[in-house]
């Protein structure tokens, strides 16, 4: 479309780790608490207290470097960002700034069938603000520090990415990847997992990268698509139109969807950040780094290899299976449970249950349907008790009841025909109704065929199994 | 008996002499009687009558510490639950902070009781008191004169007997100074030996709290209450706390006094020099042994303190926007005019200077030339001591050019004030402890003797202190018109 232009982005996520308590203090990290309810004398930044660093956010900031494949800092230093606003309560934010824990590492993305590696800069530790209120105050503002102090890891990306598919691929792989490590829970409608893009072009062949805008905190991977593809539409039109980009700071308005100004690099903060006296410099011990790496889980590239090798899968179903942890761990439980084939497993979890899933807008968590109950349903396909078609039905009951699929299949007298004398006789009897069906089928028409399977089907209240009738049919029909 | 030794008072106590609601309310008179000193910016006699009952209780039920029922009185630095902080600032005049500072959990838990909060420098920023919202306090040896600070309240309560004993807090000499200025007794800790927590910050990688008293003895009780690890402060050193009084006593013989020749150059007052040798003269009479050293870096400590100090403050302080608590401007139009009226009006004019110059520091340009190097000079200051406290046990010299100045003298020329810390900044540069001592008079006016040891040698310095103490009498001089 803009062929003669190149598109560079890199990403800022903000990662909120799921500690217990606050980054530098006891408060609890829970959402939705009563406004500062939740904010002890260290969140508030009241006089003489001091910031003491909650080991557990180091330990989940160590785990996310060994999953990208990171240099982690032996040796890293908090340092104070000053600057003056309502919700900041120190009026400085205790962040990391020339030594941060998490080095250089690495996340791979596959968009178009193809595999990018996405560089990771650095990652670094920090503390989050409070929200101002601009509601409900009469033209005041009111302030909740809840959140202030909440530990947030901001993942700071290479502009790796040429395109706002790739940075939504990146920002999916990512989200995927802190909740496999539990090291955030991933919510975005309530922050845990937010976005800010860095969005430049540049003619194709250039090398210097052109002026960049930075789209801050948007908090939907939809959202992050469209004001990145609004952003590179803008510049496009500025620069073909002879006009510059201005380096500035835009907030993306996802009603309007359109990106405005927020603030110009002149007008931008001199942060003055300097080493946090309050805070000793954080040591890693290799010792850690050894424990920490034993104790991280398969990740979401290496399941999905293994379940491609052990289970037969495709990439698609796959890459569908072990988009979460909970849902890779949910199917490998219906397998084993079943005992049947994976291969069975995996049409109805990728089709049927996810269907089903998406339907009702629920995540696997909270499926209706357990893993016990579906690989009961599965085992009744599997030996034959009932037909694919009939397990469709039973899945149905299923999931508006806490029944077992045998208890429905006795209940609805759903069990599969297996006397071949019965089925004969109805085949028999179909044969002789239909004889102008019978006439074009051996005269080579294979359609009439189905005709008369749907009649006999019909007769076995579909009680018989397709596949069984099919062939005992055509060997009465061709002798 | 104002006039008795804590150990005395303690004693006193325990022999039902009299009782420590006797004592706190003849405190207290005084406190009343002496107003004028302006040593004192609350008076809590309503909590000081309640401890000393519950203390006279404890006492009775005989698991009272060496501390209980001991009237003391805090810097206004210190948080006190339910008691108002001021930190000498018209920013914090109505702030009541919900929680104590550890090291006054640590006098409550020993059974202490506080007579009140004392004047300072605002936010600790200061060498003559001048700079706090209440006015200076008055040096009760010559009373047109400044105590020193920022500790000021605290020297001059000592000085005056308005409390057996009290705290203080030392950045740049904070505690020395003052302690010399009033003829007390006073002891800078090693960086991390006492929590910082509750403490106001003025330059957190500086500021240390400490005791001052009438005697290193005194001290050693003080210190063994304040001294100790603290998780709620991450700069608060793991690491056991010694018996401060069981070593007091210990033989000074081999002891080696290096003289940093700086120290003694021709700058000193020939005055304070002969007074201050005449001191170390009393030490080769206790077996000590005395060689002069050389500091070539002492000379960058002043302009280095300043950036780092000024820088830390810079953004200590933004935490005083009158959002939350203390000072809040009239009215504001819009948020700028709240953060620039609160803040215009809520500080005096020092603490301006040194946000100014921090935030100047810490600049996007500037922080390599002022900040960086600053902390480069510190590290080779650090160095330079080690150097020197390799080759010698302790280093001595003066606390302060001079005996303790006019009040006004040099409040129209910063540099001039911030040269009157000159002696005592270096060490906190260096992290280490150093105790001030009464060493003698001048115009009738007292000069401190400065004490600096080794990292944790805390102990050493109050036997140092106390050895000096039981061959000489001028920690129990007394300023005329407040026996």
């Amino acid at each position: 479309m803009h062929s003669q232009w190149e598109v560079v982005i890199g990403l800022e996520i903000h990662s909120q780790l799921s500690t217990h308590s606050k980054i530098f203090s006891g408060a609890a990290t829970a959402y939705g608490a009563e406004p500062n309810t939740q904010a002890c004398a260290v969140d508030l930044g009241l006089p003489g207290v001091l910031p003491v660093l909650n080991q557990d956010a180091v330990r989940k900031a160590v785990t996310f470097g060994l999953a990208i494949d990171a240099e982690i800092a032996p040796y890293s230093v908090f340092a104070r960002k000053n600057y003056f606003y309502p919700d900041l309560p120190k009026g400085y934010q205790i962040s990391q700034f020339e030594l941060p824990i998490v080095g250089n590492g690495h996340l791979d993305i596959e968009v178009d069938d193809e595999t990018k590696r996405i560089g990771i800069t650095r990652a670094h530790l920090e503390e989050d603000a409070g929200k101002s209120l601009h509601e409900d105050f009469q033209g005041l503002t009111g302030i909740d520090l809840n959140r202030a102090g909440t530990p947030l890891l901001e993942i700071v990306s290479e502009p790796d990415m040429r395109s706002a598919k790739e940075a939504v691929a990146y920002m999916r792989k990512l989200h995927e990847l802190v909740r496999y490590l539990e090291i955030c829970d991933g919510n975005m409608q309530e922050g845990s997992f937010r976005c800010d893009a860095n969005v430049s072009v540049r003619p194709k062949g250039q090398a210097e990268f052109g002026t960049r805008t930075e789209i801050k905190n948007i908090n939907s991977f939809k959202f992050v698509e469209k004001a990145i593809n609004y952003e590179i539409e803008r510049h496009i039109d500025v620069l073909e139109g002879g006009g510059k980009i201005v380096q500035e700071t835009r907030l993306y308005d996802a009603n309007k969807d359109e990106t405005r100004s927020m603030r110009s690099k002149e007008e931008a903060n001199d942060y003055r950040y300097f080493p946090d006296p309050d805070l000793l410099p954080v040591f890693i011990d290799p010792a850690l780094k050894d424990e920490l790496r034993s104790l991280l889980p398969e990740l979401p590239e290496a399941k999905k290899q293994r379940f491609i090798h052990q289970y037969g899968q495709d990439n698609e179903s796959a890459t569908t299976l072990t988009s979460s942890r909970e849902l890779a761990d949910f199917y490998e439980q219906v397998v084993s449970l079943a005992g049947c084939e994976a291969r069975l497993a995996t049409n109805w979890m990728t089709g049927d249950v996810l269907g089903a899933l998406n339907k009702a807008g629920l995540e696997i968590s909270e499926s209706p349907v357990s893993p016990e109950r579906l690989a009961g349903l599965l085992k009744r396909i599997a030996d034959n008790t009932i037909s694919g078609k009939t397990a469709k039905q039973v899945f149905t009951l299923m999931w508006g009841s806490q029944d077992h699929a045998d208890s429905i299949i006795e209940r609805e007298g759903l069990v599969q025909m297996t006397d071949t004398g019965a089925i004969e006789a109805i085949i028999d009897a179909v044969i002789a109704a239909n004889p102008v069906a019978v006439e074009q089928f051996q005269a080579g028409k294979e359609k009439a065929l189905g005709a008369l399977v749907g009649q006999i089907m019909k007769q076995t209240q579909g009680k018989a199994n397709p596949a069984d009738v099919n062939k005992l049919l055509i060997g009465k029909l061709k002798p | 008996m104002h006039n008795l030794s804590l150990t005395q008072l303690a004693a006193g106590l325990r022999s039902k002499q009299f009782s420590s609601l006797e004592l706190t309310q003849s405190f207290l008179n005084r406190i009343n009687s002496y107003q004028q000193l302006n040593a004192y910016v609350t008076v809590s006699s309503e909590l000081a009558l309640q401890q000393a009952e519950a203390a006279d209780r404890r006492l009775a039920s005989g698991d009272a510490t060496p501390l209980t029922g001991i009237p003391l009185a805090q810097k206004d630095i210190f948080c006190t639950q339910g008691i108002k902080t001021s930190c000498g600032s018209k920013m914090l005049d109505n702030f009541i902070a919900p929680y104590n500072a550890t090291v006054i959990d640590h006098f409550n838990q020993a059974g202490a009781v506080m007579l009140g909060k004392l004047n300072m420098d605002e936010f600790a920023m200061g060498s003559s008191n001048e700079t706090s919202f209440y006015g200076p306090s008055l040096n009760p040896w010559a009373t047109d004169c400044v105590p020193g600070g920022s500790s000021g309240g605290s020297a001059v309560a000592v000085a005056a007997r308005l409390a057996a004993a009290a705290t203080g807090t030392d950045t740049g000499g904070s505690i020395r100074q003052p302690a010399a200025h009033c003829g007390i007794t006073g002891l800078k800790p090693t960086y991390g030996r006492v929590s910082r927590y509750g403490m106001i910050a003025y330059a957190s990688s500086l500021d240390q709290g400490g005791p001052m008293a009438r005697s290193a003895e005194d001290a050693a009780l003080l210190m063994q209450v304040m001294a100790g690890f603290d998780s709620k402060d991450s700069t608060s050193v793991d690491q056991s706390v010694p018996d401060y009084s069981a070593s007091l006593n210990d033989s000074l013989q081999g002891l080696k006094i290096g003289l940093p020749k700086e120290f003694f150059s021709s700058d000193l007052d020939s005055r304070m020099a002969s007074t201050l040798l005449a001191a170390v003269d009393e030490y080769r009479k206790l077996g000590a042994e005395v060689v002069e050293v050389s500091m070539p870096t002492l000379a960058l400590a002043i302009p280095a303190y300043y950036v780092i100090a000024s820088a830390e403050c810079s953004s200590n302080l933004s935490r005083f926007d009158g959002v939350r608590f203390g000072y809040r401007c009239h009215s504001p139009a819009d948020l700028t005019d709240l953060y620039t009226r609160s803040r215009g009006e809520g500080f005096g004019s020092e603490v301006k200077r040194r946000i100014l110059m921090g935030t100047y520091a810490l600049s996007a340009g500037y922080y390599d030339a002022y900040y960086l190097k600053a902390q480069q000079v510190r590290r080779l200051i650090s160095e330079d001591f080690k150097r020197a406290l390799n080759e010698v046990d302790v280093l001595m010299g003066p606390v302060t050019p001079s005996p303790a100045f006019k009040i006004g003298e040099k409040t129209g020329d910063p540099v001039q004030m911030y040269l009157s810390d000159i002696y005592t900044i270096a060490i906190n540069l260096a992290g280490l402890p150093a105790l001030a001592l009464p060493a003698g008079f001048i115009d009738d006016k007292p000069v401190g003797l400065q004490v600096i040891g080794n990292y944790f040698s805390e102990a050493k310095l109050l036997n140092i202190g106390h050895r000096y103490q039981q061959v000489t009498d001028w920690h129990l001089q007394q300023p005329h018109g407040f026996e």
